[in-house]
C-alpha cells in the first residue's frame, strides 16, 4: 500500500513509546510537566474554497485572506483583547488634531528574499490601493487620505483630509513589496501565484484547486513559528471535509452547529481533536423596509421584537450555539452597551403595542388588521443558507402568535441582492452581517448611504444617529468612541430598524496534538506562531524541514 | 445526413472521371466532409450567441461574488471594477469584443483571478481526461463482454442478473454512492484515501511511487463513474448483438460449420459494435467535461468544478470558453462518429463500391 500520510509507522510509534516509558521511569517529574514548545510537524487545514489572488490588496475571498494573512502583515493588528497594537509598525502616533498618523517600522522586518521592509513599501501599497487601474475593491477606506510621505526608511506619515478613526483598522492591510512589484502589472503579475511576503510563513507551492503549501519563515521578526509547514487543502464538499476529520485527514477546520452538537461527540473526536466555541463577529437580523407604511411606525417594529423568542431560535436552529443579540456588536466588543437588556418574549405587551398603532383583529379572523387590511408581510431571505430558512420559519410561527401573517420567500443570492435589496422591493429581509472589529457603522445606518447598491437599504434616517456616526469616525480616543457607539447601540435597539436576532458562535476544531491553542475574543488564530506539537505527537515528519 | 450523400450520388456524379487519381467515392466523401465542416460555423455562432445571452440574462455580475454586501467595498469601488472589466458597455459590444478575441483563439482573462482562461483550462484538463479515459476504458472493458454474453442467451439468468446490475449502477445517485463508498472504504475500512488526487508528501516520492499514489487516489472516482456508465454501453451492446445474431449471415456462418467463437467474434461482434462506435463519438465532449458532483465530493480540481465555479461566480470569460470548446467537441464528435460509421459499415462500403 502507498499509505504515507497516516503518520509514523507502528514500529516508530512503539520505539517512541519505549523511549518515553524509559524516560518516564528515569525522571518522572520533568516529563509530567508541560513540555516546552518545539519546532516541527505540519498542520493540514481544510477549506471549502480555493484562493484566487495571493496579494493583500486584491484578496477578496476568505481563502485568499487566510493565506495572505500568514504571508503578509499590516502596520497594525488586533491583539487577543481586540485592542489595536503594532505589527510591522513598532509604534505609531496620531496627531492631536487626528489628521496625521506617523508609523515607525520595526527595524528587523525583512521580505522573504532578504530585503528590509521599508517605508517605501508602505507608500507603494497605498499608491496601488488608490491606483484606478488596479483591480482592488478596497480603495474606499483610503479616500480620505491626503498624502503618504516617507520621512525616512523606517518612518512614514499619513495625512488625512479630515480625522478618520477607522483609518487605524485600514492600516491592517498587508504591506506589499515595492522592489518586486514596481515594474509589474499588479492585475496579472506572476506574483499573485508566487507571492513573496514578510510574514511568519513563506510561500512554497500552489496546486490550483488542490493544495497551497507554506513553510515557516525562520527570520520572522517575532520568532520562527513552531509548526514547520502549513498545508491548505481545498475540499469543496462539507460532507467530505467532515469525513476527513473522522480519519484525522485534516487538523483544522470549522464545524456547523449540527456537527458540533450532534456528530462530534464520539470518543475518536474527543481523543483526536479540541473543539472551540466563541462568538463570531457577526449577527443575524430582520431588516425592515422603513418606507413601508407598516414598518415606518417604530411601535410595530418594537412589537415584533417583543413577539420573537430569540432564545428559542438559538436553541432550535443553532443547538444553543449562539447568543441573543441586542445590537450590532458581540458582547466581547468594547462598543457593546451592557445596559441594554434583551427583551424577553412578551406576547401581551406586543399585542398592546400593535393595538396602540392601530392594529387589532377587527374582523375576528385571527389576523390583525387596520383599515380593512391585514398585517401581512413577506420575509425575504437568500437561497443556500439552511440556518436562515429555519430561522424564517420560526419567526413566521412566533409572529402568528400575535396575529401577524408572515410569508416566506427564498431567492437566489444575485437576484436577491440586485432585484430586491438594491431596488428596495421588499417588506422585510432576514440577513446577516459579518463586520470588522472597528465599531464604525456609517455604511449601514447613515442616512447618506441609501443609494441603490449601498448598505443602508432599510432606509434608516435618524439625525441623532447620523451625527453620532460622523462623530465616531472623527474621534480617536477609545473612551470617547466607546460612549458614542454605546449610544448608537442604544438608539438602534430602541428604534429597531433591524430586529437583532442572534450572534452565532464560531466553531473551529483543531487536532489535539497542537498546544497553545486558546479561544479569545479575536478567535484562535492570533497566536498561530506559538502553536506547536510535542515531538512525540508530531505526525508529518517527512514534510518538516 | 447520410441521405444527403445519396442525393449527390444520384445526381450525375456517379460516373468515373477518366485518369483521375481520385475515386468517385473519395470525391463524394470529401464534398460531404467539406459541407459538414462548413455547417459547423453557423451552429457554433448560434451556440455562442445563445450562451452569451443566457449568461448575461442571469442576474448578478462577476463583481458580486466576493464584493457585494461587504461594507468595506463601496459602491464606487465596485462600479470602477465593472468599468475596468468592460462590464459597463452594451451587451452587443461586449459580444463583438469577445468574438473578435475568440476568433484569434484568445479566450481572455478570468474575472476571478485575472489569469488567462487558456492557462486555467490547461491546468484542469489532465486530471479530468485521465479520470474520463480510465473510466471509459473500464466501461468498455466490462460492458462489451457483459452485453455480448447477455445477448448470446437473451432472457436467461446471466442476462437478467447483468441487467439488474447495470441498472442499479445507472439509477444510483452518484453523490450518494460516492459518499457511501468514502465512508465505507475510507473511514470504516481505511483502505482508500478519502479525497484529493495526491498524498500530502507526493512531492517527495519517486516517479513510480507517484503513479501508484495517484492510481490509489483514483480508484473510487473512476470506479464510481464507470459503475454509473455501464448501463448505456452494455445495453446497446446487448441489443445490437441480439439483432445481429438473428441475421441470415450468422445462420450461414453457423451452417458452414464455423466454430461458435468465430461466429460470435468475427461475424457477430464486428457488426454488433457499430452502434457503440456512434456512442463513443458522441461521448468525445464528455471526455473533457468533468462531473461536477463527483469532482466536488472527491476534491478533484477538474473541468467540472472549473465550469461550476465559473458559472456561480459569473466568470463570463471562463464560461464562454468552456461552452465554445464543448460545442466544438460535440460537433467534432458527431462528425467523427459519422465518418467512422461510414467506413466501418460494410453495407455502406458496398454501396459506395456499386457507384463506381
Amino acid at each position: 500500500m502507498v499509505v504515507s500520510y497516516r503518520g509514523p509507522a507502528l514500529r516508530e510509534r512503539l520505539l517512541v513509546l519505549a523511549v518515553v516509558l524509559l524516560a518516564a521511569y528515569l525522571c518522572p517529574s520533568t516529563l509530567l510537566a508541560e513540555s516546552r514548545p518545539v519546532p516541527g510537524d505540519a498542520i493540514v487545514v481544510g477549506s471549502i474554497g480555493d484562493a484566487s489572488r495571493l496579494l493583500p490588496i486584491l484578496a477578496t475571498d476568505s481563502a485568499s485572506g487566510d493565506i495572505v494573512g500568514l504571508l503578509f502583515n499590516g502596520l497594525l493588528k488586533y491583539n487577543e483583547r481586540l485592542e489595536i497594537v503594532g505589527d510591522l509598525a513598532e509604534s505609531w502616533v496620531v496627531s492631536r488634531d487626528g489628521l496625521t498618523i506617523t508609523f515607525t517600522l520595526r527595524p528587523n522586518a525583512r521580505w522573504h528574499d532578504g530585503q528590509p521592509v521599508t517605508a517605501e513599501d508602505v507608500r507603494f501599497t497605498y499608491d496601488k490601493l488608490v491606483d484606478p487601474n488596479v483591480h482592488t475593491p478596497y480603495s474606499s477606506s483610503y479616500e480620505l487620505v491626503q498624502s503618504v510621505e516617507v520621512l525616512d526608511p523606517r518612518t512614514v506619515r499619513v495625512t488625512y483630509k479630515e480625522p478618520f478613526a477607522p483609518a487605524l483598522e485600514s492600516w491592517m492591510m498587508g504591506i506589499i513589496p515595492k522592489h518586486l512589484l514596481e515594474r509589474e502589472d499588479l492585475n496579472t503579475t506572476r506574483f499573485l501565484r508566487q507571492p513573496v511576503g514578510h510574514g511568519p510563513y513563506r510561500f512554497v507551492r500552489w496546486k490550483t484547486g488542490e493544495l497551497i503549501e507554506l513553510a515557516a519563515n525562520p527570520d520572522y521578526f517575532e520568532h520562527r513559528p513552531y509548526i514547520d509547514r502549513y498545508l491548505y487543502r481545498i475540499i469543496p464538499d462539507q460532507a467530505t471535509l467532515f469525513l476527513e476529520l473522522l480519519t484525522n485527514g485534516i487538523d483544522l477546520s470549522s464545524l456547523t452547529p449540527l456537527q458540533y452538537h450532534r456528530q462530534t461527540g464520539g470518543p475518536f473526536i474527543a481523543r483526536s481533536y479540541q473543539k472551540f466555541r466563541y462568538p463570531s463577529f457577526g449577527f443575524t437580523y430582520i431588516g425592515y423596509n422603513l418606507q413601508d407604511h407598516r414598518f415606518s411606525d417604530a411601535r410595530v417594529r418594537r412589537a415584533i421584537n417583543q413577539a420573537i423568542d430569540k432564545q428559542a431560535i438559538i436553541d432550535g436552529v443553532l443547538y444553543g450555539l449562539g447568543a441573543m443579540a441586542t445590537g450590532p456588536y458581540p458582547k466581547e466588543s468594547w462598543a457593546y452597551n451592557p445596559d441594554i437588556v434583551p427583551t424577553r418574549q412578551d406576547l401581551p405587551a406586543a399585542r398592546a403595542l400593535l393595538a396602540e398603532a392601530g392594529w387589532t383583529d377587527h374582523d375576528g379572523d385571527g389576523w390583525l388588521d387596520r383599515d380593512g387590511a391585514p398585517l401581512r408581510f413577506t420575509l425575504l431571505t437568500n437561497q443556500g443558507n439552511e440556518v436562515r430558512r429555519q430561522v424564517a420559519e420560526l419567526v413566521q410561527q412566533q409572529l402568528k402568535g400575535v396575529g401577524i401573517d408572515v410569508k416566506i420567500r427564498i431567492i437566489e443570492w444575485s437576484t436577491f441582492v440586485h432585484e430586491f435589496i438594491d431596488k428596495r422591493r421588499f417588506d422585510a429581509v432576514l440577513l446577516g452581517w459579518n463586520l470588522s472589529r472597528d465599531p464604525d457603522l456609517y455604511d449601514l445606518f447613515h442616512s447618506s448611504k441609501t443609494k441603490e447598491g449601498e448598505y443602508n437599504f432599510v432606509g434608516y434616517a435618524d439625525p441623532e444617529v447620523d451625527q453620532l456616526l460622523v462623530e465616531g469616525r472623527r474621534t480617536f480616543d477609545q473612551g470617547a468612541r466607546q460612549r458614542i457607539y454605546r449610544e448608537v447601540h442604544r438608539r438602534l435597539y430602541e428604534d429597531q430598524p433591524y430586529t437583532f436576532l442572534f450572534v452565532p458562535d464560531a466553531l473551529p476544531i483543531v487536532a489535539s496534538r497542537f498546544r497553545n491553542v486558546v479561544a479569545t475574543p479575536i478567535g484562535i488564530g492570533y497566536n498561530f506562531i506559538d502553536w506547536y506539537a510535542p515531538r512525540e505527537e508530531q505526525r508529518y515528519k517527512r514534510l518538516s524541514q | 445526413m447520410w441521405s444527403a450523400e445519396c442525393g449527390v450520388r444520384s445526381t450525375g456524379l456517379s460516373f468515373p472521371i477518366p485518369h483521375s487519381p481520385f475515386r468517385i467515392r473519395d470525391i463524394v466523401m470529401a464534398s460531404y466532409l467539406i459541407r459538414r465542416v462548413l455547417g459547423f460555423v453557423p451552429v457554433l455562432f448560434l451556440i455562442t450567441v445563445i450562451s452569451f445571452g443566457i449568461m448575461h440574462l442571469a442576474p448578478g455580475k462577476p463583481t458580486d461574488a466576493a464584493m457585494s454586501f461587504n461594507p468595506k467595498v463601496s459602491l464606487e469601488a465596485r462600479q470602477r471594477l465593472e468599468k475596468l472589466y468592460g462590464l459597463d458597455r452594451p451587451l452587443h459590444v461586449q459580444y463583438a469584443q469577445w468574438l473578435s478575441r475568440t476568433a484569434r483563439v484568445d479566450f481572455g482573462r478570468s474575472f476571478l483571478d485575472d489569469r488567462p482562461v487558456t492557462e486555467k483550462i490547461v491546468e484542469r484538463l489532465p486530471i479530468t481526461l485521465t479520470i474520463n479515459v480510465c473510466s471509459l476504458l473500464l466501461i468498455l472493458g466490462i460492458a462489451i463482454p457483459l452485453g455480448v454474453t447477455a445477448a448470446v442467451r437473451p432472457g436467461r439468468w446471466f442476462d437478467r442478473v447483468s441487467t439488474v446490475f447495470v441498472f442499479i449502477g445507472y439509477s444510483t445517485p452518484s453523490f450518494w454512492l460516492a459518499l457511501f463508498c468514502i465512508a465505507l472504504f475510507g473511514v470504516t475500512l481505511r483502505w482508500l484515501p478519502i479525497s484529493g488526487v495526491h498524498s500530502l508528501d507526493y512531492e517527495a516520492f519517486g516517479s513510480v511511487h507517484r503513479w501508484l499514489d495517484m492510481g490509489w487516489h483514483l480508484i473510487l472516482p473512476v470506479g464510481i463513474a464507470a459503475f454509473g456508465g455501464l448501463a448505456g454501453i452494455s445495453r446497446f451492446m446487448r441489443s445490437s448483438m441480439v439483432e445481429v445474431l438473428q441475421q441470415d449471415y450468422i445462420r450461414t456462418a453457423r451452417a458452414k460449420g464455423l466454430p461458435e467463437r468465430r461466429v460470435l467474434f468475427h461475424h457477430g461482434l464486428r457488426n454488433g459494435l457499430l452502434p457503440v462506435i456512434t456512442i463513443l463519438g458522441l461521448s468525445v465532449p464528455d471526455l473533457i467535461g468533468g462531473a461536477v458532483i463527483a469532482e466536488t465530493i472527491f476534491s478533484i480540481p477538474g473541468m467540472g468544478r472549473l465550469f461550476y465555479e465559473a458559472v456561480m461566480a459569473r466568470d463570463y470569460p471562463v464560461v464562454m470558453a468552456l461552452v465554445t470548446i464543448g460545442g466544438v467537441l460535440t460537433m467534432l464528435g458527431n462528425f467523427f462518429a459519422d465518418v467512422a460509421y461510414a467506413y466501418a459499415d460494410p453495407r455502406i462500403r458496398v454501396g459506395a463500391a456499386e457507384s463506381r
